[in-house]
Formats: C-alpha cells, structure tokens, sequence
C-alpha cells in the first residue's frame, strides 16, 4: 500500500518534472580520480558554506535593524536575548571568513591544475567573479553590526576606493549614499548585502554549477590515469565526508570564541590605533601602505589600484592568455605567475599582523 | 574739512598720549637687558595672571615707567622689592582690600591676609621668623598663576608638592621639630590616588584639612569635623555609637585613631576584628564584649563580601565563556549597594543594623549567584550541545566512511566478474 | 545484502539524527523569546507616561545599570544615571529636598547630576528625556 502511494507520487513529479532524466544524467556523470583529485572537493565545501551562509543569514534578518540606533542593540540582542542567537551568528561571521579562507584555495588549485583551459574558459570567469562578489558580502557584511572596528574599517576602505583618478570622488559617493559613513550608507551596504549580492552571487554560481555539471571535471594536463568514479552517489559522499569535517570545525570555534560584538561605532570619536580591513583585504591594504608617495610623477596609490584592477583583470582572462594549456600542453611560465602571486598574498598578508605600524 | 573729520582728529590727539603711555615700560625695557636675578621678574610677568588683567610692574612695586632715565623712573613712588617679613602686607594690600579687588574679581575673597596671620606660618613670622612660609613661597613670586591653572603651584594636584618642598625637607623642618614624612605618607593613601592618579579634583590635597591661608594643624578633637565635610553619614553613625563616648574619655581623637592622618588607605574588612592587622584589638582585650562583637562583625562582613566576590567571579566566568550577563551585572550592582552600605554600618557599632543588611544582602546575592550559575549552565550547555552534536556528526562520518568503502568493494566485485 | 542493508541504515538513522540536532537551535531560535534586549543600550522606555506623580521617581534599568527618572515638583522630566560616582551605589531621589541621595555615605547630588555634598568625585551622567505617545523614552545623549 505504501510503496503504492509512493509510486504514484514519483510518477506525479516524475512526469512533470522529468526527474528520471536528471538522476539519469547523475549516474552516468563520472568524476576523474587521480593523485590529485583531491581538490575537486573544495568547490563542493564552498557551496555547502554558501548555503550555511544563506540560512544562518536569512535568519539573522529575522532580528536584525538595519538603523544606526538600533543595528549594534539588535546584534547585542541576537547574542545574548535570543535563542541560540549566539550560534546564528557566530556561525555566519566565522562561516564566512572561512569560505573567503576556502574560495582562494580553489582559486589557486584550479590555476595550478590548468583546470581553466579549453572549453571551461567560463567556469573560470564566473568562478573569479564570484570570488569578488563574496569579497563584497564580507565587506558589506562587516559594517552591518555597526561598531567602531568595522565603522572606521568601512571609512579606510572607502577612502581607498575614493582616491581611484576621475571616477574616484563619484563612486565613493555612490558606495557611502552620501559624502560620509552614515545611515544612508549602513541601507544601502544592508541593500548590497541581503538584496544585490545575492541575486547576483546565486545567477553567477547557477551558471557556474552548470558549467561543471555539463562540461565535467578538467584532468590536470598529461594525466593518465583513466580512472573514474560516479559522480552519483560516491563522488558525493566523499564530498559529504568533507562538508561534516567543516560543520564540526566551524562548532567548535562558535562555542570556544563567540563572535564578538564590540563597542558602538562613535562617529565623533578618534580613529583607534591600527586599523585594519577584514584579512582578506589587507594584501591589497598594506601594498597600497608600502607603495613609494610618487613613482615616475603619478600618485604610487593611485597607480597601485590601477594596477590592482589591471592585475585582476589579467586574472580573469588567463584562460584566453594561457595558449599552451590550451593546446594541452604545459605551460609553467603561468605556473610560476600563480606561485609568485600566492606568496604575494601571503606575505603582505602575514606582514599585516607581524609588523605592527607598518 | 567737515564736522566728522574734525572730530575724528580731535578725538585722535587726544588719546595719542595715552595709547603711548599704556604702551611705555621702561621697567620691561631695562631689566630685560639685566642678568639672572634681575631679568626673571620681566620675563617671567607675561605669564602672570596680573598681567592679564592689565597689572603691570609699578601697580606694585611704584615708580614711573614712563621714564627713559633709571633715576627719574625709581622716583617717589618706587617702592623696589619687599623684604619677607613685609611681603604678606604688600600683597595683601590689594587682596585684603575688598574695595580694589572688586575691580578685577568681585567673587575672588579678602580674607587671605587676616587667615594668614592666624596661621602658623603667620604667627612665625610675626614672631620674627623670616624662614616662614609668605605668600610667595606658595603662589611663586612673578609669574603667579590663578590656582585653577592647572600648572600653578597651587592648583590640586601641585599643592603636595608646592608643601613638600618645606615640609619633606629635613634639614629645614629640624628646628621646628616637625616630623617630614607627611607627604610619603599622603602619597601612599586613598586621597593622593584618587588626586594624583585618577586626577580626581575633588580629592583632598593637603589644603583642603589643613586651611590654606590659614594653614595650622587641625587638633586631636577637630580633626573628625575636617573628615566629616566629605563623610558626613561616617560621622553621624560614629557619633551615636559607644565609641564616641569611649574616645572622647581617652582623648583618643576619631577617625584618626583607627584611620591614620595622613597615610589613609582604602579601608578593608581587615582593620575589624581580632587578628594582628585589625584596630579593634588595639584597645579591646581577648574575652571582653568588644572584642567579641568585633570578631562576629568581621565574621559576618567577610561572609557577605566573600559571598560577594563569588558571585563577580561567577559572572566574570560566565561572560569569558561568552554568555551574555549584563542583566546579572545589574542586580548584583545591587548588591554592592548593600555591601558598601552594611560596611560603613560598622562605624556605628550596632551589630543588629549590621546583621539586618548583611542578610538582606545575602538575600539578594542568593538570587544573583542562582542567575550566574544559570549563565554557567549556559556556558556548560553549550559545550555538551556541542559535544553531542560532534559525535552525531562523527557517526555520521563514519557511516559515509563505510557506505564508501562498501560501495567501492561491491564495484570492485563486480567488475572482477565481468572479467 | 544483509552487509549493505545494515550500513544504509547507520547512514540514514546518523543523517536524521544529524538533522534533527541541527533543527533544535534553528527552532529555538525563531520562536519568540521572552527575554528582553540586554546589553548596552542607548535608549530605552523608562517609565508610561502620567506613572509618575511631581516630586516622585523611578528607578529603571538602562543597559546593566540604573537609571533614575525624576517628576520634579513642577512636572519637568530628568533623567540621570542612578550609579553614585563613589563606589557605585545606587542612589535615590530625596522629595523634601528635591535632590538625589546616596544612602552607602550620604552623597548628594542636584538633578543636573552636580555633586551638592559627601564624598562624590564626579557628577552623575545625565540623560535626554522624551515622552514619546504613552512612552517616556532616556536617551544617552550623543
């Protein structure tokens, strides 16, 4: 009787939603598994972490004010008046700095495994895009709990994107809602961050899924092994493995360090002594500390964004600039660019916290 | 030329002179080009506070410097630099003179000479003593500053000092025999902390037991009274206890004889009761009442207070776990009314008034310490959440773990099959 | 087969276990609670409006510490911060005199928070007040 019942419910969806096709298409799909097939798996973790990001932030919504007088009350309120409110965010903040953490590890493994190379130009363009998106959610992310940290973190990086040459004072202000850091800026960051970003973060990472799905896992360059295993179920499994590894990490640093919330963002009060961006921002936030006052007469700042922008872009058109992968042969000029680029990044970032006035 | 112009010009010569005249210092002019001793008094003027109100040399000293010519300058009227002996009369000439001070600071007192005269350093001097302190030797001499400038020698937190240059000085004090330790001490006590440290302004400094233009060691019998202006409710609860009686026959004075004078430190459980640190047991012997009251006011204030201080560590331990207690903070600041107030109790020696706030306190301290272990419990909640959480995920681990290495196996088999 | 049925199970029985402990804090955690907002606060209602008759206060909690709202004898509404800045009793509004007392040692203070007498350092902190509908709302002022 039961199995009847249930027959007949997956014939319902079946016929409407042609789901024997689909589970079809997931068994047939294979996974390549060779030496380093490992790191297939981190795009799975960060998918997951996006979902964890998507409920623990819809709910946070449910108590959240997004004013100036009641965002750091509300926040205060969610940690310590809430249910479990303590866990929600704490596993929001930390989620996200953790998948920020994980984004760039399969950035690099994918740059380093030629996984760009033709046809999957395009994974790796959304793939970039998406990394920026994500940097934006953290920056936007940060200011909403409205304390001093993130209050003057927000003015910096905003000052930065202010000194850009002809567009700088216009985007600045178009970013802020107003000459400074203030209500119409905490909306409209709110407004980025529950509203635009995810729009578009889920149109980019729709696309991006469906690239893999379709076009399949690359095969590092010269890999022989002809090994695969189904996508549908074991790849999956083994991606669980992986994503219950990341549920118990991230609990056990919510329950050791609760996010914290800091004092009140005072707007009249002095800039505290070292203030820094989130982590992720401070390779580009020391570079542009570093950089000589003046190189060849233009403002070193200046020409440091612009070389930012440059660079990135460059990044994002590597597919379209690295030939030799393309044609399935090794290329280790861009091999050594991307080593250069990731010491790049993790120097200046260690130098942030290891030399203090820098 | 027309009317206006007329008056413009008229009104020009006349003030001419009197513009150059304001403006003529031939005192400046000369003593500036002296050496040492006698260039100090022009350089050091502009910053004077009778500078700023337009005061200038000869409003003290006489003479007129409109005079290019020394001898023409120091004319009748000059009356050159006073002796010691003559200096509290030479300020005091204006500043006891309500008539002339209304012109400058209608709200600034006239009294300072007459007190002054009432003072030892006063009485000294008019004994003939020129090593007593005159106004100078506290205010400075040019380049006196109002006492609300925080850098003058008499502003709060300077006057220990501007003191102890005479009083901590040994050699000086020897023929007076008076002791020099009073400002090591002072700075060692509760009200050098709260001025020196935390620049507390409403701290006593030196002046404020002492007089400052009369300036005398307050007696064994007023010292309490000077106590009293800023601990009224300790005194008042001192007066109705047998103490007042006890002390008063022993000529033992109040507050000082448990408190000290000079070297006040902040008061503890421990000056109470019956142990070597305690003051009680300074007079009253093992087995008599006193000594038994002062061991069961110890006992219970130290009861309250380690109770107390429990329930701040609980609440510290639970916020370092990260649980929110800012609502428990609250009621026991409460509690801290109770504690505080239960302790000054004791200057009024009725042990049923202590007995009733120490266990109104406990009462109350009963009701946060049951919120801090809640908070705890929290905290411990949140840990086995965790830990129970971690296992079900590691089950669940586990059993991916062999779903793989099953399913793996079983295609194995089965391609060993086929071939 | 009795192998495959056994692990099936485990991995199903551990995923609802896992699920269902995942679901505890997320339901906690939308149904409504009853605790009010702790913490540091900028405002908060401290008392309905006509609740006070003149020359009478309150004294109500702002943030973690207290706060006291006074009438005063010609209806004017203050509000201070009700922690003596001595060692931190809580101090109460004296009718006769129309000042603020601290009982632990007779601190007195005015209702702009001026110290008046005792042992005080400093004066109390004051606050905006604003009646607001049935709602007398003290603010920090900024």
């Amino acid at each position: 009787m039961a199995t009847k019942i249930g027959q007949s419910i997956w014939k319902f969806l079946d016929e409407r939603f042609l789901l024997s096709g689909l589970i079809a298409f997931a068994r047939k799909k294979t996974v390549p598994e060779h030496r380093r097939s490992f790191w297939y798996f981190f795009g799975g973790i960060c998918l997951f972490l996006t979902g964890i990001q998507i409920a623990t932030g819809a709910m946070l919504l449910l108590y959240y004010t997004p004013h100036i007088d009641a965002a750091h009350e509300s926040v205060q309120f969610i940690m310590s008046g809430v249910k479990f409110g303590w866990l929600i965010r704490s596993v929001h903040s930390w989620t996200a700095n953790i998948l920020i953490g994980l984004l760039f590890i399969h950035m690099f493994s994918t740059f380093f495994l030629k996984a760009y190379r033709k046809p999957r130009e395009l994974t790796w363009v959304t793939g970039f895009l998406l990394l920026v998106l994500f940097m934006a959610f953290g920056f936007s992310g940060y200011l909403l709990p409205w304390n001093e940290l993130s209050y003057f973190a927000t003015r910096v990086g905003t000052d930065i994107a202010g000194s850009l040459p002809f567009i700088g004072d216009w985007l600045k202000s178009v970013i802020l809602g107003g000459p400074e850091v203030s209500q119409a800026t905490l909306s409209r960051f709110f407004w980025f961050h529950v509203a635009l970003l995810p729009v578009a973060a889920l149109m980019l990472i729709g696309i991006h899924i469906l690239l893999v799905q379709t076009l399949g896992m690359s095969k590092p360059i010269g890999e022989r092994s002809k090994k695969e295993i189904p996508f549908f179920p074991d790849f999956l499994y083994k991606d669980a493995l992986g994503w219950t590894l990341m549920l118990v990490l991230i609990g056990v640093v919510c329950v050791f360090l609760p996010w914290e919330i800091g004092p009140k963002a005072d707007p009249l009060a002095s800039t505290p002594l070292g203030i820094k961006p989130e982590w992720y921002f401070t390779f580009m936030f020391t570079t542009l500390k570093l950089v000589p006052a003046h190189i060849l007469s233009i403002e070193g700042e200046k020409l440091a964004i612009l070389a930012f922008m440059a660079g990135g872009l460059l990044w994002m058109f590597v597919p379209f600039l690295d030939k030799r992968a393309a044609r399935e042969t090794r290329s280790p000029v861009f091999g050594w660019i991307g080593v250069a680029l990731a010491l790049y990044i993790v120097i200046m970032t260690v130098l942030t916290y290891t030399v203090p006035n820098l | 030329m027309n009317k206006r112009a007329i008056r413009v010009f008229a009104a020009a010569a006349l003030f001419a002179p009197l513009l150059a005249f304001g403006q003529k210092n031939s005192c400046v002019e000369c003593h500036s080009q002296l050496d040492d001793e006698l260039k100090a008094p022009a350089a050091a003027l502009a910053a004077d506070i009778h500078a700023e109100f337009g005061l200038s040399c000869k409003d003290c000293h006489g003479g007129d410097p409109s005079q290019d010519d020394v001898d023409l300058a120091k004319d009748r009227t000059f009356r050159g630099s006073p002796k010691r002996q003559d200096i509290p009369q030479f300020c005091g000439a204006c500043h006891a003179d309500a008539a002339a001070m209304r012109a400058f600071n209608p709200a600034l007192r006239t009294d300072q000479l007459s007190q002054y005269w009432t003072s030892r350093h006063g009485l000294l001097l008019k004994a003939g003593d020129t090593k007593a302190a005159v106004c100078t030797d506290c205010h400075g001499v040019h380049g006196i500053q109002s006492a609300k400038y925080p850098k003058s020698l008499t502003f709060p937190w300077n006057i220990p000092q501007t003191c102890g240059r005479c009083h901590a000085d040994k050699a000086f004090m020897e023929p007076y025999r008076l002791p020099t330790g009073q400002l090591e001490d002072y700075k060692a006590s509760v009200h050098a902390r709260a001025l020196l440290e935390k620049k507390d302004l409403s701290a006593p400094a030196c002046n404020d037991c002492h007089g400052n233009h009369g300036a005398f060691p307050p007696s064994v019998s007023s010292v309490a009274s000077v106590c009293r202006q800023c601990h009224p409710s300790t005194g008042e609860l001192f007066m109705k206890s047998p103490h007042k009686k006890a002390f008063d026959e022993m000529g033992a004075g109040e507050c000082e004889a448990c408190h000290g004078n000079h070297k006040i430190l902040v008061p503890s459980t421990a000056m109470i009761g019956t142990d070597d640190g305690a003051t009680c047991a300074q007079c009253h012997d093992k087995g008599s009442r006193g000594f038994e009251a002062a061991a069961e006011f110890r006992r219970q204030l130290d009861g309250f207070e380690s109770g107390f201080r429990a329930a701040e560590g609980l609440l510290a331990q639970a916020k370092q776990k990260g649980v929110e207690v800012s609502d428990v903070e609250f009621k026991l600041q409460d509690v801290n009314t109770l504690l505080v107030s239960a302790k000054n109790l004791t200057h009024g020696l009725d042990g049923a008034e202590i007995a009733k706030a120490v266990s109104e306190g406990e009462k109350a301290l009963v009701g946060v310490r049951e919120l801090g272990e809640k908070a705890l419990d929290e905290a411990r909640f949140r840990r086995r959440g965790l830990a129970v959480t971690t296992a079900l995920l590691a089950l669940f681990g586990v059993a991916l773990a062999l779903k793989i290495r099953h399913m793996t196996r079983g295609r194995v088999d089965k391609s060993r099959r086929v071939e | 087969m009795k192998r495959r049925d056994f692990v099936d199970i485990f991995l199903g029985g551990s995923l609802l276990a896992t699920i269902a402990a995942f679901l505890y804090p997320v339901v906690r955690y939308v149904l409504p609670s009853r605790s009010a907002g702790g913490g540091v606060q900028n405002s908060v209602i401290a008392a309905k409006a006509g609740e006070l008759p003149p020359n009478t206060a309150k004294v109500f909690k702002f943030g973690s510490a207290p706060g006291v709202l006074v009438n005063t004898a010609e209806g004017k509404l203050v509000a201070l911060s009700g922690t003596c800045t001595h060692l931190t009793c809580t101090v109460r509004f004296d009718a006769e005199t129309e000042t603020l007392f601290c009982p632990c040692h007779n601190g007195r203070f005015d209702l702009g928070g001026n110290v008046l007498s005792g042992p005080p350092p400093r004066p109390l902190e004051t606050y905006a007040v604003e009646v607001s509908g049935p709602d007398i709302i003290v603010s920090r002022k900024s």
